[in-house]
């Protein structure tokens, strides 16, 4: 039976049905056990093993002049995906959220589709569509330009890979919110770019960041995808995570962790944002 | 005229909202259309302001067509339901945001634009709030706000859809009486939505009542409410003892009793009927006073007030009846439950064919 | 009155725009590439499509993919929903430090949580030197694989438990009690039939996720031909000898198994927004 509360004990906020202690005990020593295993040792493994020959190689690794190619590389990927996605991702949810029309859950269903593919179909498909071997890229490439296996390939298929994030962050938002605010900008006299521009990129702001933002992550750590369509070409076409992996199998375990563990800084880093992001939320949401 | 609606039409895929719909509206003018939710009178709105297309029909506003213009181009104010108010702009920013888009050749100066805000904002008495969020207001607060952004691009009539909806019953009735000041003042062509009649009988100098995509009324609110038109009106307008019966030959038969009908059914044939009584149209008393009155046993006795609820259960009629009596007399005859009493009804208004509810 | 002054359908602006735009972009970058793979398999007709897809090394492959994805799912619902669980309802110091770390799968590129696996289960690693001694073999092996999906899959049955959790009201449970119910059968009969559902679209997600995995999975691997070679591999490798056709057939049948599994998840969905609304 349940204890009556006597008006002294009596809580003033009701408190939640709980679990014996040993019970809370057993299971929150369960849960870290799988958190040591499964994250903290292979992050603490990272670092270990970026420093096991010392600061200096430390240095070494990160700034010789391949690595900062690749850095390179990926930061360019990046500067070009994450604005054409969030582009993509703003237009196609104001379509998505703002109109009726047939056809909408089907349309919302392909946007998703890129989640199901596998990061190494993802990049078949662009070798199957512009690699030399096919007409389309043997055509190009007597028009001197050259896809698969240099920069623009890369960036394509980290297009397709992080495609949803950004919209899929902006539809459910902008659901939430409704028309009544453009429509209310409307009877007052707004002009379309003036509605986009004043009421509704200021209303998603923080959820087109934080799908910026995800996107971005995703963009630097492609690894499947990217592997396919770039050739491998030291200094040319290789992103961050291909050169961990060309450092990894030449034995060179230092220096591919002390890369890596830029990687994991990024990580831990969008992680750390992606919280204080959603606090953020809650606060929007709950005003309102 | 301030507005005039032709032959308005609109259906959504196979549903008639709105069902050939032509009303006028004087310059000036304060007008309700009352009806129950889902009735088409948000989508009549809507079509107004140019936020909805009509699939047929023309609006006239002050003698220009408007039917097909963009909301941009109608000049209307519109009051959304939930205020729709920029929860990313300060109050400053809402109010001044219709002046602030105009195209830069009539876009007033940056001190006018301050000066009229700061003008509306005293109209609705919040000049404290320039530089609050809509998030730290309330929601009376926000409705004023929703008001003076829709009142600064001087429009031409004012649409205010369900504006009291959202608030709660004490704050519904301040600002209530506050709009129909405000409305006296500036005058300014308005048509308001509403499902609740008190609120229509209240602040509208006419009412429209629509039901089903179709104006069933419109008159002053004195008119509707004491000449309704039909049952669906009588029955819309307030609570309402409903007497399924027959009419003839100048009686009606409420439950198993027959008494005289109004002066226009005294030759017709026999119909099906529908009797209305009014509960406060109801008398009580101790004593017989006429040969029609009823004998009832007080059932249930309810505090309203400054009204008593009383609810009777009259031989012959299958449910109990209601009535509204002062609390003088109900002070006066010492009734309580359980005691008989003499019911009179008055007023009855009885409508023929079927009509339902 | 124009010709063209036909009656406006939308009162927002940019409709033709914005989905002119969505689909062109759509088209692409998603579409048109995807539908390469339907391209280059058909004229291969349909015995040599058959042929290549049941060689002994793909379909070795597509069950290691299967299996290994499927028991990293199972055993990503359990970690996931004890997760949930503690996250949810019990309050300790360092909570919401481990409830971020949740993400970080999410977030770290596949390819070093692949180095980092194939390094900890190593013969020499932290904790391979261990396993070693008692003659347990992650890596290059099938558990090995498994032990990179689970870290792959784990957030996303936590972060979609998590929220339904939330939301279970404390008077069902605080009925339930009333009712006489112990703890155990309120989880059992009220709780875990109403996370069920979420449990289910968390596994399905990692499971498919699982699937297709490539980056986290190949340094563990070994890649050992009909042992620990997965399906991606092998398109991998099928692309390395430029044999496109076969590339494509191996991934068609691939992108078919995850489509379903998509397919599958929305009609889960839609059961469960009918059984709760």
């Amino acid at each position: 039976m349940l204890k009556q509360p006597t008006p002294e004990t009596a809580p003033l906020v009701r408190k939640r049905v709980s679990d014996p202690l040993p019970v809370q005990i057993l299971l929150i020593g369960l849960m870290l056990l799988f958190f040591i295993g499964f994250i903290f040792l292979p992050l603490g493994l990272v670092f270990a093993q970026a420093f096991q020959k010392g600061w200096s190689v430390y240095l070494e690794s990160i700034t010789e002049s391949y690595a900062l190619e690749a850095v390179k590389l990926t930061l360019t990927t990046v500067a070009i995906v994450v604005p054409l996605n969030a582009f993509f991702g703003v237009t196609a949810a104001w379509a998505i959220t703002k109109f009726n029309f047939a056809g909408k859950a089907a349309l919302k269903t392909l946007l998703d589709l890129p989640f199901a593919v596998s990061p190494v179909i993802a990049g078949l498909i662009f070798v199957l569509l512009v690699g030399s071997r096919t007409p389309f890229g043997s055509w190009l490439g007597e028009h001197g330009i050259k896809i698969i296996f240099s920069t623009p390939g890369i960036v394509i298929a980290t297009l397709f890979v992080t495609f949803p994030f950004v919209v899929r962050e902006l539809i459910p938002l902008m659901e939430a919110q409704g028309r009544d605010e453009e429509e209310a900008a409307l009877t007052l006299g707004a002009r379309g770019w003036q509605i986009v521009g004043k009421i509704t990129l200021p209303n998603i702001s923080w959820g087109l960041l934080y799908g910026m933002i995800l996107c971005g992550a995703r963009s630097i750590g492609e690894f499947g995808a990217v592997s396919v369509v770039s050739g491998h070409i030291r200094g040319q076409t290789n992103t961050v995570p291909l050169h961990v992996e060309i450092l990894y199998s030449e034995y060179n375990f230092a220096a591919s962790f002390a890369v890596a563990s830029i990687l994991v800084f990024l990580a831990l880093l969008t992680v750390a944002l992606k919280v204080s992001m959603e606090k953020k939320f809650q606060k929007n949401s709950s005003h309102h | 005229m301030g507005i005039e609606l032709k032959n308005i039409t609109k259906k959504f895929g196979g549903y008639t909202a709105i069902d050939d719909i032509s009303l006028n509206v004087a310059s000036g003018e304060l007008v309700a259309l009352l009806g129950p939710s889902g009735c088409g009178k948000t989508t009549l709105l809507r079509i107004i302001a140019g936020l909805e297309l009509p699939d047929g029909g023309k609006i006239i506003l002050e003698d220009k067509d408007t039917t097909n213009l963009p909301p941009r181009e109608k000049n209307v104010g519109f009051v959304f339901q939930h205020y729709a108010l920029f929860r990313r702009m300060t109050v400053f920013e809402n109010v001044a945001f219709g002046l602030k888009v105009l195209p830069r050749k009539a876009r007033p100066s940056g001190t006018e634009i301050r000066d009229r805000v700061e003008h509306l904002l005293k109209m609705v008495q919040m000049e404290w709030a320039l530089k609050r969020y809509p998030s730290q207001l309330s929601g009376g607060q926000r409705q004023r706000i929703a008001l003076a952004r829709a009142l600064a691009v001087n429009p031409k009539v004012l649409l205010l859809d369900e504006p009291f909806s959202a608030l709660d019953a004490k704050v519904r009735q301040e600002l209530r009486r506050w709009v129909r000041k405000l409305h006296d003042d500036i005058h300014v062509t308005s048509i308001f939505v509403t499902h609740d009649q008190e609120e229509a009988l209240e602040l509208a100098d006419r009412i429209v009542v629509i039901n089903k995509g179709r104006i069933e009324q419109q008159g002053t609110p004195q008119e509707v409410y004491d000449h309704p038109a039909n049952a669906f009106v009588y029955n819309f307008l307030g609570n309402v003892n409903v007497f399924h019966g027959r009419v003839h030959n100048g009686k009606v038969t409420l439950g198993s009793h027959r008494v005289d009908a109004p002066d226009e059914f005294k030759n017709t044939e026999e119909k099906a009927s529908q009797a209305f009584v009014r509960p406060h149209e109801i008398g009580i008393s101790r004593i017989r006073s006429s040969e029609a009155d009823l004998e009832g046993t007080i059932q249930e006795v309810r505090l309203m007030g400054g009204q008593i609820g009383l609810n009777l259960e009259c031989e012959g009629f299958e449910h109990p009846i209601e009535a509204e009596i002062p609390r003088d007399l109900y002070i006066n005859l010492q009734l309580s439950r359980g005691d008989k009493v003499f019911v009179s009804l008055n007023r009855v208004k009885v409508f023929t064919g079927d009509y339902a509810i | 009155m124009g010709l063209f002054q036909t009656k406006r359908r939308n009162i927002l602006p940019g409709f033709g725009l914005s989905m002119g735009y969505t689909v062109f972009y759509l088209s692409a970058i998603v579409i048109v590439p995807l539908s390469m793979i339907f391209f280059n398999t058909f004229p291969m007709g349909w015995d040599p499509f058959v042929h290549a897809v049941t060689a002994p090394r793909v379909l070795a492959s597509y069950r290691l993919s299967f299996s290994t994805a499927l028991f990293a799912a199972l055993f990503d619902a359990v970690a996931g929903l004890l997760t949930a669980w503690v996250l949810v309802r019990y309050r300790f110091p360092g909570k919401q430090f481990l409830d971020a770390l949740v993400d970080l799968p999410f977030a770290l590129p596949t390819a070093v949580a692949g180095i980092c696996f194939a390094t900890l289960y190593s013969p020499m690693g932290w904790l391979g030197a261990t396993l070693t001694k008692w003659n347990i073999t992650i890596i290059n092996s099938a558990t090995g694989i498994v032990i990179a999906l689970v870290f792959i899959g784990f957030p996303f049955v936590v972060r979609t438990i998590q929220p339904v959790l939330e939301e279970v009201e404390q008077e069902i449970e605080e009925a339930a009690h009333c009712l006489g119910a112990t703890r155990w059968q309120t989880f059992r009969k009220i709780l875990l039939p109403h996370l069920f559902p979420a449990l289910l679209t968390g596994s399905t997600l990692a499971f498919a996720r699982g699937i297709g995995e490539y980056g986290s999975v190949i340094f563990i691997a070994g890649n050992l031909p009909m042992k620990t070679e997965i399906a991606p591999l092998m398109i991998m490798s099928k692309l390395d000898q430029f044999d496109y056709a076969g590339a494509s057939a191996v991934a068609l049948v691939l992108l078919l198994i995850s489509f379903s599994m998509l397919l599958a998840l929305n009609a889960i969905q839609e059961w469960q927004q009918k059984e709760y609304r």
